[in-house]
């Protein structure tokens, strides 16, 4: 039973990994590496909050704020002070991961739609404060960002690069490493999710009461998985900003956050598939609904309206269920 | 120093009967079906903006005011009958995903309809100021509060003295016993949702007056209307109206005597305050968890 | 839908009847890219300048469009996201290809923008007010509209003719009250003025009764000035009019518009703000080499949209207006070509004011271009 859930598990990565490899045959041209780095690196993001949302059940409505930490934190110490983009990119998720503790012990107590008043309460703070602190964070115009490096390594969408030989543009280069990001989130993820913790974290969502009442610690549980999807998110802030160049408060704004929560939600809850199907969707519906100029507001409602009332398991749950379904009725025919 | 003071209450007091009105719609629809409506800021736009069209269409404005109204508690209905009760096994996050959908699709109709354009309602009566105890008051600030507390009472007697009010109530306590006296749970949602948008639309229009109106009106006062709402006591009345009246205050006092920079996050500080020491907020209930 | 078919189909016969004309074979459109926030809370902004584009492409293309070949518009809605107008700008430039970029509404789109554009060489006309945008100067940037400091010169010049030095400012917190702020208080010292009261309120507030309260309690205020745009201004002139402060009162070129005297009704009487002359053709003398311009643009755009036109309107024909003259200049649209004619272009008449491009100035636009209007009888009137 547990040998067989490993290997469905490394199938996903496998799997996942072949996608990543193969996708870009069908890229015509520089912005879909470019868009699919987005959607890489907020899939990364909401693998995370899935953790959260999805395993622990616990909603929250301010996520975007430590995206948004983690992006100006970057941007601000590499910019202004200078420092070298990797180590700032993990001082800033430790800085959020203390934040979030702080933070998170006393909101975790709360309960349901309390929870996620006080994580949009946050989450509202934060950005204010970006937008209000001007001198250093250049105010809601937003401020540049430099490009990333590792190891003096420069990494920037429109150098160019070659690799044993092989030329290729550097929004190539960062497509690569975007998903390569985004397989080890997943493979950290799933491996939380295999852990005591994460047995821990599904009894908290099953009933918590009675999680308690066996003996689990539901609230330091709580607060370490609120910890880890903070740092995801900062982490992957962080790296939007080095990518895109040039960064704006509307990252960590409520919207932003809302953006995220339907990923997850959209694409498929406790499923870490299925959220990065939610980002793919979320990410691409712009683009596609671009050509509708005016309809474009009421038709992407329209579509998250519907997505949600005929398929409230999300996209990826509901498709697999299909798929057993048909497996199952076709092998039923067969005896 | 006292006309200051003055100055300010007035003016949170005008805004928090507004955030009240929105909390308290809210609250209806949290205590019949435990959603939590992230359309209800729509609800006042349709209000505002369907009143300004109809009397741009020649009406006058009673009957105007009077459409608008029933126009958003069709729209309630339908939101009701169309987007959750389909979705009624549907977890909690899908279905603030739905009603977020669904502002976004409102939203979107209204863009269409109405364009983009902010507009103007006229005062319902003066447009002189009126002086009180120095402070210089909006003629339409009265209307607000006015009418607002006309509404509560007529809430109060609603729930109290009608088998319809009563209804409501009984649903919102146990759905399933609810059903078992013969009360047709299904009705009673839909009744839910009309009386809070017809709330949230009448609160669109008395307000329209000092805020302008457009089809993207609905998206902040929504917010604010659910963290009073949350401040309050998700679920209580008496919450949602205090919850309202005080973010209008504390807001308007940062704003007089502080500095507007942070007026919102003054406003946010004091919820995650509230929460830390009362997690279900003011007013809030304390039920029993069912396990 | 349709109207991107019906766009297609009226760029198919302007390219049809270009070629006929010219006898050029299969002349190959010219691309202008832009993202405007249409939507949103910016959609004041983007909305009239994706009216004017569409407008104007339509009309140049009629008239055998720029050296023999049609114009064609491909544009984005980013919805005044600034993220959104980064991945568009992306789109423009790798997937479609455009030639010149003619577009950002607010001031956070274009710079979102900025370093995409710079690094893939493309010549990019934003329509932001802030002056960030193109100082320090960058390669590839320009702008048509004058910059928040010009607004913040020629707001304080009006005052300190009036005797005015004592002034209580009020902002918005968004990006062009912010950045509008910061320019008025730079530019008090210089002029020898002081700001006195300064207030802020965010974009969403529905009164500023707050705010207004505070700064007619501050002693020596002589005169107040509003810095922001939406429809946070006409609430805050709504409620200046209630609090029945008697002092003179601007407003930036944020809010100059039409419309925006309708918002008003008769609590704007006296108001000042710095605009360009497109709110008040008929005044403008003969002698004034703008009129014609101002006259034409205002005629073609009421007729065709049957809509007021506003100021913002103005900075995408003059945007258009522009790209197409260096276009024409530059005989190709060979990027770099393209940008140098940009760059020295002399003495052009837009709408919005005289340009005079320069290596180190990509505005072109002085103060003075800014017009004082005041409003009179709820009508715009030409102060000087």
């Amino acid at each position: 039973m547990l040998k067989n859930f490993l290997q469905m598990r490394l199938k996903g990565l496998v799997v996942l990994a072949v996608i990543v490899l193969l996708l870009p045959l069908f890229f015509n041209n520089p912005f879909h590496y470019d868009l699919a780095t987005q959607i890489a690196i907020f899939a990364a993001t909401v693998v995370g909050l899935n953790l959260l949302v999805g395993f622990a059940g616990q909603i929250s409505l301010g996520h975007a704020g430590f995206f948004g930490v983690g992006a100006y934190f970057s941007a601000v110490m590499t910019g202004t002070y200078g420092w070298t983009p990797l180590p700032t990119m993990l001082v800033a998720a430790v800085v959020v991961a203390l934040l979030a503790w702080l933070v998170g012990r006393p909101i975790l107590k709360l309960k349901g739609h309390y929870l996620s008043m006080a994580t949009l309460a946050m989450g509202f703070i934060i950005a204010i404060i970006i937008n209000n602190e001007g001198w250093l964070t250049g105010g809601p115009d937003g401020m540049p960002v430099a490009p990333f490096s590792i190891f003096g390594w420069e990494l920037s969408s429109f150098n160019q690069y070659s690799l044993f030989g092989i030329e290729f543009g550097g929004d190539v280069a960062w497509y690569f490493f975007a998903g390569f990001l985004l397989l080890v989130a997943v493979w950290i993820a799933e491996n939380i999710i295999d852990s005591p913790i994460g047995r821990a974290l599904r009894s908290v969502h099953g009933s918590e009461i009675a999680a308690r009442v066996v003996g689990v610690d539901t609230s330091y549980y709580k607060s370490l998985v609120f910890v880890v999807s903070a740092v995801y998110a900062s982490l992957m802030g962080s790296i939007y900003a080095h990518f895109s160049g040039f960064i704006t408060p509307h990252l960590a704004s409520f919207e932003q956050s809302i953006v995220l929560i339907t990923m997850v939600v959209l694409g498929g809850m406790a499923s870490t598939f299925g959220v990065i199907l939610g980002a793919v969707v979320l990410k691409l519906l712009p683009q596609v609904l671009a050509d509708f100029q005016e309809l474009e507001m009421m038709m992407f409602g329209l579509i998250l309206m519907l997505t949600m009332i005929f398929m409230p398991k999300g996209l990826f749950p509901t498709l697999q269920n299909k798929l057993a379904e048909r497996k199952r009725k076709k092998s039923e025919e067969q005896a | 120093m006292f006309a200051e003071f003055i100055q300010y209450l007035f003016t949170g007091i005008t805004i928090g009967a507004t955030y009240a009105l929105i909390a308290l719609g809210f609250t209806l629809i949290y205590n019949s079906s435990h959603v939590i409506n992230f359309a209800q800021g729509e609800f006042l736009m349709i209000g505002g903006m369907a009143t300004v069209s109809f009397v741009g269409m020649g009406l006058p404005m009673p009957v105007s005011i009077v459409l608008a109204v029933l126009l958003a508690g069709v729209i309630g209905i339908c939101l009701q009958r169309f987007a959750i009760a389909p979705a009624k096994k549907a977890d909690v996050v899908t279905l603030i995903i739905i009603t977020i959908g669904a502002s976004i699709f409102i939203r979107g109709v209204a863009q269409l309809v109405w364009g983009k354009q902010y507009h103007v309602m006229q005062n319902f009566s003066t447009d002189e100021p009126i002086l009180v105890l120095g402070a210089v008051l909006n003629s339409q600030s009265f209307w607000v509060v006015g009418i607002g507390a006309i509404l509560v009472v007529a809430l109060v007697l609603f729930f109290s003295r009608t088998m319809t009010g009563k209804a409501i109530l009984a649903t919102s306590m146990n759905k399933d016993a609810a059903r078992l006296v013969g009360i047709r749970t299904q009705m009673v949602l839909m009744l839910a949702f009309m009386l809070s948008a017809l709330l949230g639309s009448i609160a669109g229009i008395i307000v329209a007056p000092i805020t302008f109106t457009s089809y993207d009106i609905g998206i902040m006062l929504g917010l604010k209307g659910f963290v009073a709402a949350a401040l309050g006591g998700l679920g209580s009345g008496v919450g949602a109206i205090v919850g309202g009246l005080m973010l209008g205050i504390v807001e308007a006092m940062t704003a007089g005597y502080i500095s507007s920079d942070y007026k919102d996050a003054v406003a946010f500080s004091m919820i995650l305050i509230v929460l830390f020491f009362m997690p279900r907020g003011l007013f809030g209930s304390r039920v029993v968890e069912r396990v | 839908m349709s109207k991107k078919i019906l766009r297609r189909a009226g760029f198919l016969a302007a390219t049809l009847a270009a070629s006929i004309f010219t006898g050029a074979q299969a002349a190959e459109p010219i691309k202008i890219g832009s993202f405007l926030s249409v939507t949103g809370p910016a959609s004041f902004l983007g909305d009239p300048e994706l009216k004017t584009l569409e407008l104007y492409v339509e009309r140049i293309n009629a008239a055998g469009g720029v050296i023999g070949r049609p114009l064609e518009l491909v544009h984005y809605d980013d919805a005044g996201d600034a993220s959104a107008a980064r991945n568009f700008a992306s789109r423009l430039v790798r997937s479609d290809r455009v030639d010149i970029i003619v577009g950002g509404s607010t001031t956070g789109a274009t710079m979102a923008a900025v370093p995409l554009i710079e690094q893939a060489r493309m010549p990019f006309i934003s329509l932001a007010g802030a002056v960030v945008i193109t100082d320090p100067v960058k390669k590839w940037v320009f702008k048509t509209p004058q910059s928040d400091r010009a607004a913040a010169e020629r707001v304080l010049q009006d005052m300190k003719s009036r005797g005015i030095t004592k002034v209580g400012l009020i902002s918005g917190t968004g990006g062009f009250g912010r950045s509008g702020r910061e320019q008025t208080l730079a530019m008090v010292g210089k002029m020898g003025m002081e700001v006195v009261a300064d207030v802020t309120y965010s974009p969403s507030d529905t009164d500023m009764t707050a705010q207004l309260t505070r700064i007619r309690n501050t002693p020596g205020v002589e005169a107040v000035f509003n810095f922001g745009f939406g429809q946070s201004p006409a609430i805050v002139t709504r409620n200046y009019a209630q609090l029945g402060i008697d002092l003179p009162f601007y407003q930036s070129h944020g809010v100059a518009s039409d419309r925006f005297l309708d918002l008003l009704g008769d609590a704007g009487e006296g108001l000042r703000l710095p605009a360009s002359p497109l709110l008040v053709p008929d005044s403008l003398p003969n002698s004034d080499p703008q009129k014609a311009v101002v006259t034409s643009y205002k005629k073609l755009y009421e007729e065709r949209w049957n809509m007021q036109v506003s100021t913002f309107g103005g900075y995408a024909h003059d945007g258009l207006m522009l790209a197409v003259e260096a276009i024409e200049k530059a005989g190709s649209t060979d990027r770099e070509a393209v940008r140098k004619a940009l760059e020295s272009i002399q003495g052009y008449v837009g709408v919005t004011g005289v340009f005079n491009m320069s290596s180190t100035d990509h505005n072109g636009l002085s103060a003075d271009s800014f017009r004082i209007l005041e409003v009179k009888n709820g009508k715009w009137k030409l102060i000087n």
